[in-house]
């Protein structure tokens, strides 16, 4: 078994900051993290490897700063690791992002055929989901989203049985590899890194493949230039005229505060006492 | 979310369609079926689409796949009454229940053949999942989960707005010389439209050839949520959520109780959520549900931008939080400064007592 | 098959990185462990960077470091309740290169200087914490334990760079836990500004920044400083008070921090901005006389982890580089000539301390702490005497200048008799030779 891993090094959402005038996100000093989802992504395929053995790559197309998120891929147990890193792959939306990655693991899947590909559900800056769908997609790959567990993978007869979360249920689904499966958030536990697994992740080398070790057939498929969408305006959410009508509250008599509340929604917010009429015992 | 006007676009866009693209027109809204239940966010976006399709003056067009019978027409007529011009009707045994590779090629080849200008679709498990493939296969735009679309009235472009970065920022995202423009929308964010039962339109159908055959993917087994315990609160008209403030598992009980007199939803916040005190699929905001409720109480919520998100929609927001400074009286209508182990067995008394229903004690 | 180094560093802050640096440059073998996810996420902080102490080790440093601004402007201020007198030092030279001090943002200086460890050659291990220290039979130091599966790892020398409260240290019996009268407990709050808002507000150009230093009402007669600190577009403010003092009173630091934000002079200057990080540490401020034994067999204390702080100038991480450089230089000294690390070979750590102006400058003010931590009139009467002498001297309203001196000597004789205003002048001169 081959599984490739796409991950993505993202800034923290936590400790993002707009600037106020701007409108511009302030990068500096923002910690970057493993796409939360992606870290799922990562522990479904060490699983697979630890029940059938095989081999795990895991992939990040990105700056060279990226390093450290591929770094720690491999001190969980990832035996390998690639960045796809190359100037003009710069301002991707997912349709160039996903041609980049597809044509990163055709090449890879030449020195070693590839089984399954694993990417996160989504990630925490791009929120997009689409990138999975594109790789599955351009490597005429099955595409299995949102799946919440993988009850079974047979190497021997090429399947894969999954279990995907869908509207009002859970579809079971089976198919045939090679696949590409997008993980779900809280769909297994995160391990933790041994010591000598942090000893063999620093000293790991992580290959860095530009345009060419990638095997980029369309150049103008990439980057800004393969990018359909552009982001034409980018704005912060409008604060609220009136900031909210203060009820008092007094410690030592909180029922006051709770009948004056309810005093002034039934006399302003004639939806809200629609509601309350409804609901009204009928006694 | 309603936005500020730009302070100045980013750069000024230039639309140089190709000539064989110039041949698209129409909205379409792609109608999600799953077990002859349509997603409301489906006809949310009939909605939108009539506002666009008028304002670009085309037909709005909804495309309706599934097994072939009485359950798809109705379908059809389900959209008519929703505001459709055109329904397309992509009939097969194929399509019966859903999945990504047959559903991508009936719809890719619709889209082929009938060459819409924008494509809608709800932002759910099965309309990202479509959407993504569909999108790259035609090797056009896609912006998901967007939550406000419009039209520039210069270009014909379709304008989506949608969260980055954890909702801390919103975008405005336009796909320049590809066609159709595709967006996927989240559930809520648009109003529900009336039907008008006496609407009807043209049914055009298309053949997807599809071949079971050929398709590799099995669907096994369905496993159905069991209804009573998933939380309704997309639909809830009176929300009550809790959040890190209440302080301890136990106090979320205070929460139950308020719920429980007003006939209301419990939601809560990631941080409660992740502190362990009440299950994953009550949490409201970014990465959980959107609600818009006629009430929606938060207690102990500091009003964090990815939890406003889904539920600034609310009619009406009342913010129990000790600390004056919390965000969420930026946008709340009502606050309460206070400790909300106190406050919310007031209300809960308080809101029993207004509905003639009997007050129970909660220490 | 556990690893085996020269040298294993604990910590990655100044100290730390000081050490494992010159280590590295000089050919052994280092590992280096921080419990953080990367160096400095732990500090989110701004703080003060002296050039000299970094300089000495890295000396084209300015050349890629991530600094904010560097200080052209140094305010000293004694508050009262609603004003402040004081002083503002600026001068046309200190904007000239090179520059001698700059404001920094932890996080993304201590990556850097992270990043500069491992181009020389140094391994590092994030995410994982030191629990104890190895020993042989002897009691010598011999490794770490981390806590990590299969976590012990071995070495020749062991430097503990983890900071103000060193639990390894302190676990291993090397050192006593920190007493609440030598560590003051700061907070310290990063307010996100527009660059051109901070411009205007003080009055700078370019990469300019400037300080304000702050004692008196604020601290609540507790023995305490506060600080502000323009950054490129953010401004560090904190204040800190001595433990012991707040424990007494009963005072969280929030709500000193609170307050100083407050202060009719203070709140101008940060009016508008967005609080984000807000962070609380423990400084150690006993000085010379709390210092604990600094080296023993296999192992050296270095930067904070031993109580290196100039308290009087808030003087921490050149101190910590320094110690961490010295440290170093001793074993590698004792690695070229290939002597164990004992205690007795580790002296010349203590030697090469006494040399440098860590200590001498320690020494100077051993005193102070206690001088003021028993009179603390210097804390609250003197910074309410000073202001009120300006407001008097000021304010024109029809009294004579001379009447306006003598109710002013008046209201210092009140407060302090002539004896204890001669007492104290000469206890401040003492306290701090
Ligand atoms: C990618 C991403 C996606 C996210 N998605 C979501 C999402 O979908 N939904 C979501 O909710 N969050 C989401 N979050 C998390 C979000 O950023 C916040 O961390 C979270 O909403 C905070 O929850 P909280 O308000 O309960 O907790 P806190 O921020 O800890 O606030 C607790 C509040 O309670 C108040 N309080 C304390 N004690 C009391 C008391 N006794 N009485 C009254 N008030 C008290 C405090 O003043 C404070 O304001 C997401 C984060 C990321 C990074
Ligand atoms: C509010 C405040 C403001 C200050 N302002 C200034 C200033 O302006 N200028 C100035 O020069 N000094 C200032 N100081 C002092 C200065 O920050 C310290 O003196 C300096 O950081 C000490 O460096 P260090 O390397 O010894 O310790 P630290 O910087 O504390 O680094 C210790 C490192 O060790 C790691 N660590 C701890 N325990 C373990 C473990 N068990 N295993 C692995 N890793 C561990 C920690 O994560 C940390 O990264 C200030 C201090 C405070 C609190
Ligand atoms: N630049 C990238 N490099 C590697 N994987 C990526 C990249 N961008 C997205 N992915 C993968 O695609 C998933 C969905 O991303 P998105 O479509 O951006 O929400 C992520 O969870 C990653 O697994």
């Amino acid at each position: 078994m081959h599984i490739v891993v796409c991950i993505k090094q993202v800034p923290d959402s936590a400790h993002i900051r707009v600037h106020p005038v701007t409108n511009t996100i302030m990068r500096q000093g923002v910690p970057a993290i493993i796409n939360p989802y992606d870290l799922f992504a990562i522990e479904a395929a060490l699983r697979l490897k630890d029940r059938l053995g095989g081999h795990v790559t895991v992939m990040s197309m990105g700056p060279t700063q990226a390093e450290p998120a591929l770094r720690k891929a491999i001190s969980l147990g990832c035996d390998d690791a690639i960045l796809v890193t190359d100037r003009v792959f710069a301002g991707a939306d997912t349709l160039a992002t996903s041609y980049v990655l597809a044509s990163a693991i055709r090449t890879l899947g030449q020195e070693r055929p590839v089984d399954l590909v694993f990417t996160g559900k989504q990630t925490i800056d791009g929120d997009t989901a689409q990138v999975g769908p594109g790789i599955a997609r351009r490597l005429d790959m099955q595409l299995l989203t949102y799946v919440s567990r993988i009850v079974e993978v047979d190497p021997a007869k090429r399947s894969i049985v999954v279990e995907r979360r869908a509207e009002g249920g859970v579809q079971v689904l089976q198919t045939a590899l090679p696949a590409l499966v997008t993980m779900l958030e809280g769909s297994n536990e995160v391990r933790f890194a041994s010591t000598p697994d942090m000893f063999r992740a620093v000293r790991a080398t992580v290959r860095h493949w530009d345009r060419n070790d990638a095997g980029i057939e369309d150049i103008k498929q990439v980057g800004l230039k393969g990018s359909p969408t552009i982001v034409s305006r980018v704005f912060g959410p409008t604060p609220r005229a009136e900031k909210a009508r203060q009820v008092p509250f007094d410690p030592a008599d909180p029922d006051s505060t709770a009948a004056s509340l309810l005093e002034q929604l039934l006399a302003d917010v004639p939806k809200v006492r629609k509601e309350l009429e409804q609901r009204r015992s009928p006694s | 979310m309603t936005a500020t006007p730009p302070a100045k676009p980013i750069k000024k866009r230039k639309i140089k369609l190709d000539e064989h693209l110039l041949a698209y027109r129409g909205v379409w809204v792609f109608i999600e079926n799953e077990r002859g239940h349509v997603h409301p966010v489906s006809w949310e976006l009939m909605g939108q689409g009539r506002q666009l399709a008028e304002q670009l003056q085309v037909e709005l067009c909804a495309v309706v796949m599934g097994a072939p019978g009485a359950e798809l027409d109705a379908l059809c007529e389900s959209a008519f009454h929703y505001g459709a011009d055109r329904c397309y009707r992509v009939a097969s045994p194929v399509l019966r229940l859903y999945r990504n590779e047959p559903f991508t090629q009936a719809l890719t080849g619709l889209v082929n053949a009938h060459k819409p200008e924008i494509l809608l679709l709800g932002a759910t498990a099965l309309g990202r999942d479509l959407a993504g493939s569909v999108a790259t296969t035609l090797k056009t735009g896609l912006t998901a989960d967007c939550t406000e679309l419009a039209i520039d009235p210069e270009d014909r472009c379709l304008l989506s707005t949608r969260p980055t970065f954890g909702g801390s920022l919103l975008c405005t995202i336009v796909t320049l010389n590809y066609r159709p423009q595709m967006a996927t929308v989240r559930h809520r964010v648009m109003p529900m439209p009336e039907p008008q039962p006496e609407r009807r339109g043209l049914i055009v159908d298309f053949d997807p050839g599809l071949v079971e055959d050929n398709v590799v993917t099995r669907l096994l087994e369905f496993l159905p949520d069991s209804q009573d315990n998933t939380p309704h609160l997309p639909y809830a008209e009176i929300v009550v959520s809790g959040g890190k403030g209440l302080g301890k598992a136990e106090n979320f009980r205070l929460v139950w109780a308020l719920a429980d007199v007003l006939g209301a939803e419990v939601g809560a916040t990631r941080a409660a959520i992740h502190a362990g005190w009440i299950s994953a699929d009550r949490q409201v905001g970014q990465t959980g549900k959107t609600v818009r409720p006629a009430l929606y109480i938060a207690a102990g919520i500091s009003g964090a931008i990815q939890h406003r998100v889904g539920m600034e929609a609310s009619d009406c927001i009342i913010a129990i939080n000790s600390d004056p400074n919390a965000p969420i009286f930026d946008f709340a209508h009502y606050g309460i400064v206070g400790d909300c182990v106190q406050v919310l067995p007031a209300l809960t008394r308080a809101f029993a007592r207004h509905l003639g229903k009997p007050v129970k004690e909660i220490a | 098959m556990s690893e085996k180094f020269d040298v294993i560093v604990v910590g990655a802050g100044p100290a730390g990185n000081a050490a494992a640096y010159t280590l590295a440059r000089a050919g052994l073998s280092v590992l280096q462990i921080e419990r953080g996810e990367y160096p400095g996420s732990k500090n989110v902080q701004g703080a003060i960077l002296y050039a000299d102490a970094l300089e000495r080790l890295i000396p084209d440093f300015r050349e890629s470091a991530p600094l904010e601004r560097h200080i052209v402007e140094q305010r000293m201020w004694v508050l009262d309740e609603e004003s402040y007198i004081g002083g503002h030092y600026r001068s046309a030279e200190f904007a000239r290169p090179p520059h001698n001090r700059y404001t920094i943002v932890r996080a993304r200086f201590d990556k850097w200087f992270s990043d500069q460890v491992q181009k020389a050659g140094a391994l590092l291990l994030c995410e994982t914490t030191v629990k104890a220290l190895l020993r042989d039979a002897q009691g010598k130091v011999i490794g770490v334990e981390v806590e990590r599966d299969e976590g012990r790892i071995y070495a020749d020398a062991v430097v503990l760079a983890d900071g103000a409260n060193s639990l390894v240290a302190t676990r291993a019996g090397l050192r006593e836990d920190i007493r609440a009268e030598h560590a003051a407990l700061a907070v310290k709050e990063v307010i996100f500004l527009p660059r051109e808002a901070i411009d205007a507000r003080f009055n700078l150009t370019g990469q300019e920044g400037a300080v304000i230093e702050m004692v008196g009402g604020i601290t609540h007669r507790m023995l305490g400083t506060g600080f502000l600190y323009t950054n490129k577009d953010s401004i560090s403010i904190g204040i800190g008070c001595m433990l012991s003092d707040l424990k007494r009173q009963r005072l969280s630091p929030v709500e000193l921090l609170e307050g100083m934000k407050a202060h009719p002079a203070i709140a101008p200057l940060i009016a508008g901005g967005e609080p984000r990080e807000y962070a609380a540490h423990l400084i150690p401020e006993g000085g010379y006389d709390a210092l604990p034994q600094l080296y023993g067999d296999g192992w050296m204390l270095v930067g904070d982890s031993a109580g290196f702080v100039n308290a009087m100038h808030r003087e921490g991480s050149n101190l910590a580089m320094t110690t961490g450089q010295l440290a170093a230089e001793t074993l590698i000294e004792l690695f070229r000539d290939k002597q164990p690390a004992t205690a007795a070979n580790l002296a010349r750590y203590r030697s090469r301390l006494d040399a440098s102006f860590v200590m001498k400058d320690l020494k100077k003010y051993r005193r102070l702490p206690g001088t003021l931590e028993r009179h603390r009139q210097f804390l609250a009467d003197y910074p309410a005497l000073l202001n009120q002498a300006a407001h008097t001297m000021i304010r024109v309203d029809g009294v004579d200048k001379r009447r306006k001196e003598k109710e002013i000597l008046d209201a210092f004789r009140e407060r302090r008799s002539l004896l204890g205003l001669l007492g104290d002048a000469f206890r401040l001169w003492r306290a701090t030779r």
